[in-house]
């Protein structure tokens, strides 16, 4: 027998099942960018140098997120991470960015579950995702979202079946309140016209909408992005980058966002950490990064070519190449 | 590294290799097993994939059945009709194509048309994250893709192998009586009497269920088992389809060595 699962949302529609206008108002008041304010502000946590201050002030708000020196590989001989301590407090937006490579997606695949660390500990809610059983996990899953790097939308099924699949298979909600959930959903992110299209139908920008759509179908407690900004123009990256911080807002929600794109999480994130060679080695808020005086963060905020992340891949001089 | 090593190396990790996937496959199976549960609660997930296996498969299996029993009714005219045993041609489609031809042929053109679609539907699933994402939503993709697929191709298969016989009799009726001009009723009649149902048709049906579980593990296994790229995707699809007709091959004639004694029923 699925678990029977009254998310807010179910709950509102429930309320106003004989005033769809009201339905869809909600979310259009509280998520949808449409008619809203555009940029939001980067709230501070007041912290004032990237180092050991920032995971102070950081940890003063309740974290719902910690990794506690984690490493980690895929094989013996590279370690992907290596003692990562990193914080996310409850109902935060925070960012975690690096080069291509640096282990930025594996930290979301050991909040999942889908990897475990080799060591360290990954906490959720206090709790060890390693030391979580089969059931746990799935538990522990049904809490989160994911916006996969390109949408991940299910390719035979048309957008509205894509929204509803968490539903259907968590649910035991009928068939028109889970339409009504659906297109309260697609409006949130401005396409409940698309919901009879299929995934091939749909422009990069409005793929990676409609998987957001997915990834709050159940309201999770914690939405996280894979490269959420990855390929799309400068609108859709703008739109999706509001509704990041908007869906985090109205949802109550605690998102991390995985990215290197610099320019457009600047505008929206509350805290940033930065991770190379498997390591945090920066962080702070929006100001703080913004004001970095740190030889990393500036290449990758001001787009350097050189610095301390080398433009050339190791190899041999040139004169021994060349002689 | 002397060259005698060298192969003796390469011999031993692909063995150590081949032995190791195959441990993977059995454990694929177990868990398959293991999550069928979500294919007997919801039967709609089987009945879409029959539809998608089977169903779309019906053209070239219904096809291929008619033209081998036509081409079996010609070729066996040529034999029996120097022995002036044409009457007999009734039994000699319909054995060819109840105990040998219907199960194995069928099953071959399955691993064509049917395992290689499920085998690069699952593995470019894999490629664009779609099973990350279910597995992420706490959906197992085993319970949810996988293993309506397989029953799917386990339901499917000895249905289109007795619809490969049946028309393929029909064929080789259409030749041997209204082309070639045989009797039909000692078509018909020495069929009758000559085909076995438990010995033949049974026995038959019998080969094709293992070929089905065979062929969908195979196609179920490669998709899930893919490098997520787009070669990766493409060699799985190759190796379904080669895989499988090995597989029926030597099971074809394992099977028949223990159903068939020389007409020791």
């Amino acid at each position: 027998m699925r678990p029977k699962l009254k998310s807010c949302s179910y709950c509102a529609v429930q309320r106003n099942r004989s005033k769809p206008d009201t339905i869809l108002r909600m979310t259009v008041a509280d998520a949808s960018i449409s008619s809203a304010a555009p940029a939001a502000s980067a709230t501070s946590t007041g912290v004032d140098a990237a180092g050991a201050l920032p995971a102070k002030a950081c940890a003063a708000a309740e974290a719902l997120v910690e990794l506690k020196n984690v490493s980690f590989g895929y094989t013996k001989d590279r370690q992907i991470l290596s003692g990562v301590n990193l914080i996310v407090p409850r109902g935060k937006l925070v960012a975690v960015m690096g080069g291509s490579g640096c282990g930025k997606t594996t930290v979301l695949r050991l909040l999942c579950g889908q990897i475990r660390a080799g060591g360290g500990e990954v906490l959720v809610g206090g709790r060890s995702v390693a030391a979580m059983k089969r059931d746990e996990m799935y538990a522990h899953r049904r809490r989160l979202g994911m916006l996969f790097q390109f949408g991940a939308l299910f390719t035979d099924m048309t957008v509205f079946d894509n929204v509803a699949f968490p539903m259907r298979e968590h649910t035991e909600l009928p068939d028109e309140v889970i339409r009504d959930l659906v297109l309260m959903k697609l409006n949130a992110v401005g396409l409940r016209g698309t919901a009879h299209l299929k995934p091939s139908e749909l422009s990069g920008g409005m793929a990676r909408r409609v998987a957001l759509a997915r990834t709050i179908a159940l309201d999770p407690q914690i939405a996280l992005y894979d490269e959420p900004f990855a390929g799309l123009d400068p609108i859709s990256l703008s739109v999706v980058g509001q509704l990041i911080r908007r869906l985090n807002d109205a949802l109550g929600m605690t998102s991390i966002l995985v990215t290197h794109d610099v320019a457009e999480s600047l505008k929206i994130v509350d805290y940033i950490y930065f991770i190379s060679e498997g390591k945090v080695v920066a962080q702070g808020d929006v100001a703080t990064i913004k004001a970095s005086t740190d030889p990393f963060v500036r290449q990758f905020v001001d787009g350097q070519p050189d610095g301390p992340v080398h433009f050339h891949y190791p190899a041999k001089s040139l004169a021994e190449d060349f002689s | 590294m002397k060259p005698v090593l060298r192969i003796l190396s390469r011999l031993g990790n692909a063995t150590v290799g081949g032995v190791e996937r195959l441990g993977f496959a059995a454990r694929f199976f177990a868990a398959i097993l293991r999550q069928s549960g979500t294919s007997v609660v919801r039967p709609g997930l089987v009945v879409k994939e029959i539809y998608q296996a089977g169903v779309l498969s019906l053209i070239i299996v219904l096809m291929s059945g008619m033209f081998i029993g036509m081409v079996l009714a010609l070729q066996g005219y040529e034999t029996l009709v120097r022995f002036g045993a044409t009457e007999s041609m009734g039994v000699l489609v319909a054995l060819s194509l109840v105990r040998e031809l219907g199960p194995v042929v069928a099953a071959l053109l399955f691993a064509s048309r049917a395992g290689s679609a499920m085998t690069a539907e699952i593995g470019l699933m894999k490629t664009t994250e779609q099973l990350s994402a279910m597995e992420v939503m706490a959906v197992d993709p085993i319970a949810r893709v996988v293993a309506p697929r397989f029953w799917a191709g386990v339901i499917s298969l000895p249905l289109l192998a007795a619809l490969f016989s049946t028309l393929g009799i029909y064929g080789g009726y259409l030749v041997g009586v209204r082309l070639i001009g045989i009797d039909g009723g000692a078509f018909w009649g020495q069929m009758q009497a000559a085909v076995d149902w438990r010995y033949d048709v049974m026995n038959g049906v019998i080969k094709s269920a293992v070929f089905a579980f065979a062929v969908s593990l195979i196609a179920v296994f490669e998709g899930y088992d893919a490098k997520p790229t787009a070669e990766g995707v493409s060699a799985a699809t190759t190796r379904t389809v080669v895989t499988s007709a090995l597989v029926i091959l030597a099971l074809d004639f394992v099977l028949t060595v223990f159903m068939f004694r020389g007409g020791v029923h």
